[in-house]
């Protein structure tokens, strides 16, 4: 058996490259192209798009921008497997933000809850996580009740149950429930964690006098898990056979329903980990204002096509831009342009994407064309073979 | 019978030139050469058949006439004048139409609308139109009734529209791509019929096609397409079906039938007051029994559409159904499909892009659907990567697959190869029952003899079958007994060592009055 296997498998490492070459160029191609858009659009307005770029590539290595760029695209990189899951399975999970909110609220008050006092910091940390994934999934298991057994569209639901969901965080975030307020301030939070809960930073980058948040690890968590549970579980392998073709995969025996709910539940859980790294490492206390990453992860989730590599590079990409848009303020550079190049960014590798596919589909099947078509003018021989 | 290349000398219309005229046609696809030196000389006023087999190139060339891409060298000329097609339209505009294979209509139309939607221009779309195409609906005897809804005809009456469609075009030559692939044989014979008023009428066909009996009794001349290439072109008079299919496949062609019975007596699928209802309660499946003894396959008959995959997916559990299934003694109709399929039944499913495949996924990824929970693609509820990897490699080596590696997606293979690695999946979990729908459709004529030997071997270890399949010469061939659907119920037994396809085509479609 291994003797059929070997010789093919050198075969097999040629062809990947030939699929993955133009996956690859895809992106680069994209981001070339939304940085011409933003040139033209700073050219219309009498700037210099080159002196632009270069003083947002300077002050994007700052160091102290690197550990804001990582902070960041911890955030934007659990939003965006969270999205991506559902991708998976072809489910629009729109209601990251509004779970993510829900989450971290009810996390963060149960955290600074007296009846938890006996409990050392880092048991009230776990507990904060484990609560702010129930209650992402279960915020996000609304959705997906409704979608087993009602048939609603879970594109509908999830952006109704963000407006709910902030509702509900408006309400409970008042002194009359969950909230407090500190002397001298109009904020209203929850209470503020005790000290042995906060999450204390990682001096990750040299030269930066503030440290990237400890939540990165969690964020790195993720990711593997993501990659564990796609490529290598039973779940994984329904819930990506489901997403590309869901009538396969019920012949194949996966429960549709069943996967909806599971999907549903799993994003969920994970966008209830979005707010954490700031509670945990910098706010220590809900405030209003949590929320608003929901969007900028569908867009993340899309140009890192789904994958937990690719979404990281995306996140770091997108958290640079961000970063790099504050220099061009003081350059009096309108700073609408960095919107414009994420815009257009997604949108090109959107296209970018679809024409890789099938550039490289069509590369494959030339391939199995060429190697069928190797036999002699006549296979009529082996025609009548029959293995036993 | 002349295996030469020159066209056969029309004997009417001498000096005329060929409505259609094909010269030194090749067209390469890269890597692959799809039809190289095609010569092929159609007189006017004839059925001309060209024959081969799957992926023989019959359908590289008639895109290729009717302009839906060019040809790399070669000409064409039709009544003598060279032509160039950039798109369908200008094949159209010099009097090409294409019948298709899958029927391109609009079932919530009416027929009129169907006709005239794209060529509005030409009479419009109220009564002119109308006019017209009960005019030429008269004038060839098609009998099509231009305000009918599309979805209250039968298949037949829908190729009648497709080919009236292309009449109304103006189409001077028709190309019909397998024609009779959605035909019982009565259909075939009234379709046959229309053609020959068709040709009497001045008009030309060319006639696609691989079932050879049906080329010999209604073709004027034949040619023969062979991997790319014009092989032969004969006289249907002075050619036997046998010596066609010499012609076609390089070799003897492929037999499904199977000599010696090795049915048991124990039962392995017993299936009781089986029906399966539409969402507003209408029943397509209506009680249906039967069983499936070990070493027998038990073939269905039927028109597509009278409850057969219903059928196949209730017992599959795919579809909410009442009644009993029982396998193997244990009463599985409370059971997923999951838990069906690792109980031991196996499913080739009718459709295999929408069913039995994930196109975008290699073909190792492919080997675990349907078995991603057995070995030795899982282990637990981990995935076993590796293990499907070297058992894909084995099933590729041990079915011919034709495949460079692997990590190609399933998309890139040719029907026959992804039917091969179906089948290759499902046998190798030595499946107690499989549930085996149109096997080898749309499969060339190496891959179907492969597929037949190893139902046929697992059938001998002891495996049941139940078998369905528009091609009734598969299923009297392969079936130990004949059962006849119509409308969800079967309706008739039929012994598949005595009954001819005719006969079976008679009971499929008059089976509603007991008087027939």
């Amino acid at each position: 058996m291994s003797e059929v296997a070997a010789p093919r498998r050198s075969w097999a490492e040629r062809l990947d490259w030939r699929q993955l070459l133009p996956r690859l160029l895809a992106p680069v191609a994209a981001l070339l192209i939304a940085a011409l858009i933003s040139s033209i659009a700073l050219v219309i307005s009498d700037k210099d798009p080159l002196a632009a770029f270069s003083s947002m590539l300077d002050y994007g290595t700052q160091p102290d921008s690197l550990v804001d760029i990582l902070n960041k695209s911890t955030d934007y990189y659990i939003a965006a497997v969270a999205v991506a899951i559902g991708f998976r399975m072809n489910l629009f999970n729109i209601g990251v933000d509004g779970q993510y909110r829900l989450a971290t609220l009810v996390a963060a008050a149960v955290g600074a809850a007296p009846f938890l006092d006996w409990a050392p910091g880092f048991l009230r940390i776990v507990l904060i996580v484990v609560i702010a994934m129930l209650v992402g999934a279960f915020w996000a298991g609304v959705a997906a009740v409704l979608k087993v057994t009602r048939g609603v569209s879970e594109v509908i639901s999830t952006i109704m149950l963000n407006f709910i969901g902030g509702q509900i965080v408006a309400f409970l975030l008042t002194t009359n429930h969950l909230g407090v307020q500190a002397k001298g301030s109009n904020d209203v939070t929850t209470p503020v964690l005790p000290k042995d809960a906060w999450l204390s930073g990682i001096p990750l980058i040299p030269g930066s006098a503030s440290d990237v948040k400890g939540f990165v690890v969690v964020a790195v968590l993720v990711g593997v898990g993501y990659w564990f549970l796609l490529g290598h579980t039973r779940l994984g392998f329904d819930l990506r056979a489901s997403g590309q073709n869901a009538t396969s995969a019920v012949a194949s025996g996966v429960n549709a329903r069943r996967m909806v709910l599971y999907a549903m539940l799993l994003s969920g859980g994970v966008a209830g980990l979005v707010g954490l790294s700031e509670l945990l490492g910098e706010r220590h206390a809900y405030s209003s204002s949590v929320g608003g990453l929901g969007f900028t992860a569908i867009g993340i989730a899309l140009l890192g096509r789904n994958s937990p590599v690719g979404i990281a590079l995306a996140s770091l990409l997108w958290a640079f831009l961000a970063r790099a848009s504050q220099i061009l303020d003081i350059e009096e550079i309108p700073k609408e342009i960095i919107t414009i190049m994420q815009g257009t960014t997604v949108l090109a590798v959107v296209v970018a994407y679809e024409l890789a596919t099938r550039l490289s589909r069509r590369a494959q099947q030339r391939r199995v064309g060429a190697a069928v078509s190797e036999p002699g003018p006549d296979k009529s021989a082996d025609r009548s073979e029959v293995p036993a | 019978m002349s295996t030469d290349v020159a066209p056969a000398a029309p004997p009417a219309g001498a000096g005329e030139p060929p409505a259609v005229q094909l010269r030194g046609i090749t067209k390469r696809f890269p890597g692959v050469v799809a039809n190289h030196d095609i010569d092929l000389s159609v007189r006017r006023g004839s059925i001309h058949a060209i024959v081969g087999e799957n992926g023989a190139g019959k359908s590289t060339l008639m895109k290729t006439l009717y302009g839906m891409h060019r040809p790399d060298e070669g000409e064409i000329l039709i009544d003598g004048e060279r032509v160039v097609f950039g798109s369908p339209q200008q094949a159209i505009n010099v009097g090409i139409g294409m019948v298709h294979q899958h029927f391109m209509l609009a079932d919530n139309f009416t027929v009129l609308e169907n006709i005239v939607l794209g060529a509005e221009k030409l009479h419009g779309i109220g009564g002119a139109a109308a006019r017209r195409i009960r005019e030429i609906s008269k004038q060839y005897g098609l009998g099509v009734d231009p305000d009918v809804l599309m979805e209250d005809l039968g298949v037949g009456d829908r190729q009648r529209v497709e080919i009236l469609k292309v009449l109304y075009r103006g189409a001077r030559v028709l190309i019909l791509d397998e024609p009779t692939a959605v035909l019982v044989p009565q259909e075939v014979d009234e379709l046959f019929d229309n053609l020959r008023q068709l040709t009497r009428e001045g008009l030309t066909i060319i006639f696609i096609s691989h079932k050879l009996h049906e080329v010999l009794a209604v073709a004027d001349a034949i040619t023969v397409i062979r991997r790319g290439t014009t092989v032969a072109s004969v006289d249907p008079r002075e050619v036997t079906s046998r010596q066609l299919a010499t012609l076609m496949v390089g070799s003897e062609l492929p037999s499904p039938e199977v000599r010696e019975s090795t049915v048991t007596d124990e039962r392995v699928l017993s299936v009781t007051d089986l029906a399966v209802h539409t969402a507003d309660g209408r029943p397509i499946v209506n009680g249906v029994s039967f069983t499936i003894h070990r070493g027998e396959v038990v073939g269905i008959a039927g028109v597509e559409g009278n409850g057969q995959a219903e059928l196949i997916e209730a017992i599959m559990g795919m579809r909410p159904a009442t009644g009993r299934v029982v396998l193997d003694g244990v009463d599985v109709s409370q059971w997923s499909t999951r838990a069906r399929r690792e109980a031991g039944l196996g499913y080739v499913p009718e459709d295999r892009h929408r069913q039995g495949l994930l196109l975008d996924a290699p073909l190792w990824e492919n080997r675990m659907l349907g078995h991603q929970t057995e070995s030795p693609n899982a282990r637990g509820w981990l995935l076993d990567n590796r293990g499907a990897r070297r058992d894909t490699a084995r099933i590729v080596a041990s079915y011919d697959v034709r495949t460079p590696g692997i990590d190609v997606p399933a998309g890139a293979l040719s029907g026959g190869n992804q039917q091969k690695l179906i089948v290759g999946r499902e046998m190798s979990h030595a499946p107690k029952v499989l549930l085996a729908a149109h096997p080898t459709r749309g499969v060339d004529v190496g891959a179907q003899a492969a597929i037949w030997e190893h139902i046929k071997r697992a059938r001998r270890e002891g495996m049941g079958v139940l078998l369905i399949s528009a091609d009734l010469d598969e299923l009297i061939g392969l079936s130990d007994s004949l059962k006849v659907i119509f409308r969800g119920r079967f309706v008739e037994d039929a012994d598949p060592a005595t009954v001819t396809p005719e006969q079976l085509g008679l009971a499929m479609t008059c089976a509603e009055g007991p008087d027939e």
